[in-house]
């Protein structure tokens, strides 16, 4: 019998979620999967397109469904976004449905010119993102993604934190009227928002006040960053948590007054520390001459620690404990 | 239009490419004098298109997938109307939207290329898109022989016949040469059609400068539920003699002189044709 997988989450961390009210919720991917479903449902000119990842993107349910509606271009990643950004062109409402290792590395040419350059309203969906993959290793790992593409103009990048968030940046996606990415894992997720929460592309969610420091996160780091300031607040530190869902356009006025309000910025991302979420704050920051005790939680750039998703987390500190104490050295050293 | 009339045009469009890309100091010449009566044939005799129709969905598209080859494009379509032909002037110039590769800017163009192996994959999308709409419209590619070595081309060679897209044509501008040298030294590709036919394509071999052979090639009717390649057979900077199957007008410009003595070239071709005519 094989070793159940890790879980996301210490003893401590459920027992915090436990105290802040979280409900665990399902992986955000099933949550796309119904999304993407629903909407396809009611309006026929939605295509995904996958290549041999309708499994992987759980698509299995909306391809029996509406088998007309998906197109299987086999494993094919440039092929994928080629046919992707020719539907949008002839007025389909296009999904590229593919893991996001090689939606965004082997066919990032197709993304730059024939879906952001060309300027048709396709959308890319990058499954198992970041570091979902775990043990599979580094081939599978997208670290580099929210990097790349903040580089390529002409795109939204979205990167849901739990199921409300997927949903809506879904069905955000699915309006539009420009080039889309999102990106997600396969982890169960807690449900981070109140039932009145508005989610605005481009306007970060605020999940907590506080002004010690502020964690601004994004996608699956966020809920480890609410815990972790569950877990200073009991050492009298009070932190803003912020979910940065839209990484492009960055929600500029957050993050300066992050910076201005705060003691400390700490950002969090399943992403190599170069190129994604930490430093698009640390140049908004410093542009406008903020100058705050600054630290970029991610992957670090050296051969990646190997393990599940929840050991490479936890490796990099990536985890209520590691946040907690990271914002309480960083406070320390003010 | 007959053919007379077309290959008439031809030379006053190939006159206007050199133009251009002297002008522009800038461009593809070989590439575009090679491909130049396969865009005049496909504009004038094929193509369900007209600066009217552009933004009717029924329309065929017709997408450049070897981009490069730009020049001859911008004149075949100022030629229809698509735009004034003095707008070339300012091709390749400071906060020109005429720049050295296709782009949706200029009216006419369906997709941004230039970078190789991207436009039969998106006329695969293309292609598809039409079937599930039940639209009339056909999508045509134009790819240069180089070009054949990227990945992506037989990515979507595999999947257009796994998709029964005989609403699908790519014609092959079989010139031979690339900027490094000939296709064949550089990396083989041939035999073409043979690989096609294996990829579950119809393949059929024309002169790609015979306008007869070239119109009969793309208009006659596709096999049923197959994807058809044309290998238009063609001379890399035809009509110019010091051009012709020369390597280095890959992207050479000519200079003044060289210019001039192509011009009066064209200019003995054409009064050649008239007096024929």
């Amino acid at each position: 019998m094989s070793a159940p997988a890790p879980s996301m989450f210490t003893p401590a961390a459920k027992a915090m979620a436990e105290k802040l009210g979280l409900k665990m919720g399902r992986a955000n991917l099933d949550e796309f999967a119904t999304t993407l479903e629903e909407l396809a449902r009611a309006n026929p000119n939605i295509i995904a397109v996958t290549s041999d990842s309708r499994g992987s993107g759980k698509l299995g349910p909306f391809c029996t469904a509406l088998p007309n509606q998906i197109i299987e271009v086999g494993i094919a990643e440039q092929n994928l976004v080629g046919i992707t950004a020719g539907l949008a062109a002839c007025g389909k409402k296009s999904f590229g449905v593919s893991p996001g290792c090689f939606l965004t590395a082997r066919s990032l040419e197709q993304i730059k010119n024939d879906v952001c350059y060309s300027d048709v309203p396709a959308v890319l969906v990058g499954i198992s993102a970041g570091v979902s993959y775990g043990a599979l290793g580094s081939t599978h790992h997208s670290l580099h993604d929210l990097a790349v593409l903040r580089a390529i103009n002409n795109i939204t990048i979205l990167v849901p934190a739990d199921n409300f968030e997927t949903r809506e940046a879904i069905k955000f996606a699915a309006k539009a009227t420009k080039p889309v990415f999102v990106r997600f894992g396969k982890a169960a997720m807690y449900g981070l928002h109140k039932p009145e929460t508005k989610f605005e592309v481009g306007n970060a969610i605020t999940l907590r006040e506080g002004n010690d420091a502020a964690f601004i996160a994004t996608g699956e780091t966020v809920v480890h960053a609410l815990l972790a300031a569950g877990q200073l607040a009991e050492r009298r530190l009070n932190c803003r948590v912020i979910s940065m869902h839209t990484v492009k356009p960055l929600d500029i006025d957050a993050v300066l007054k992050a910076g201005r309000e705060c003691g400390a910025v700490i950002t969090v991302e399943e992403h190599m520390v170069h190129g994604g979420l930490g430093e698009a704050c640390a140049s908004v920051l410093m542009e406008a001459g903020v100058r705050v005790p600054f630290r970029i939680m991610g992957i670090p750039d050296e051969d990646t620690v190997t393990g599940a998703q929840a050991d490479i987390f936890r490796h990099y500190g990536i985890s209520m404990e590691g946040l907690s104490e990271t914002a309480a050295q960083l406070l320390k050293s003010v | 239009m007959t053919d007379r009339e077309l290959q008439l045009k031809a030379v006053r469009l190939r006159k206007m490419t050199l133009q251009a890309i002297f002008d522009a100091g800038a461009g593809h010449t070989g590439g575009g004098l090679s491909c130049l009566d396969i865009l005049n044939v496909l504009y004038n005799h094929v193509l369900n298109l007209s600066p009217e129709t552009f933004g009717d969905p029924n329309r065929d598209r017709y997408v450049q997938s070897k981009g490069h080859s730009v020049e001859a494009l911008y004149v075949v379509l100022a030629d229809r109307g698509f735009f004034p032909a003095r707008d070339l002037e300012t091709l390749c110039h400071y906060q020109s939207p005429y720049v050295g590769h296709p782009t949706r800017k200029i009216p006419g163009i369906e997709m941004n290329t230039g970078a190789l192996g991207h436009g039969l994959p998106i006329c695969l999308g293309m292609a598809l898109a039409g079937k599930m709409d039940s639209a009339p419209y056909r999508v045509f590619t134009l790819l240069g022989d180089g070009e054949l070595a990227e990945g992506s081309n037989w990515e979507a060679a595999l999947a257009a016949a796994h998709y029964d897209l005989d609403n699908l044509v790519a014609i092959l501008d079989h010139n031979t040469l690339q900027i490094t040298g000939h296709t064949r030294d550089v990396m083989s590709n041939e035999p073409i059609d043979e690989k096609f036919r294996a990829f579950g394509w119809t393949v059929r071999s024309v002169n790609g400068h015979d306008y007869a052979a070239l119109t009969k090639a793309l208009t006659d009717p596709p096999a049923p539920g197959k994807p058809t390649f044309i290998i238009a057979n063609t001379v890399k900077g035809r009509g110019v003699s010091f051009m012709e199957n020369v390597v280095k007008w890959h992207h050479g410009v000519p200079s003044e002189s060289e210019l001039k003595q192509a011009l009066t070239e064209l200019d003995a071709l054409e009064a050649k044709l008239k007096e024929v005519a």
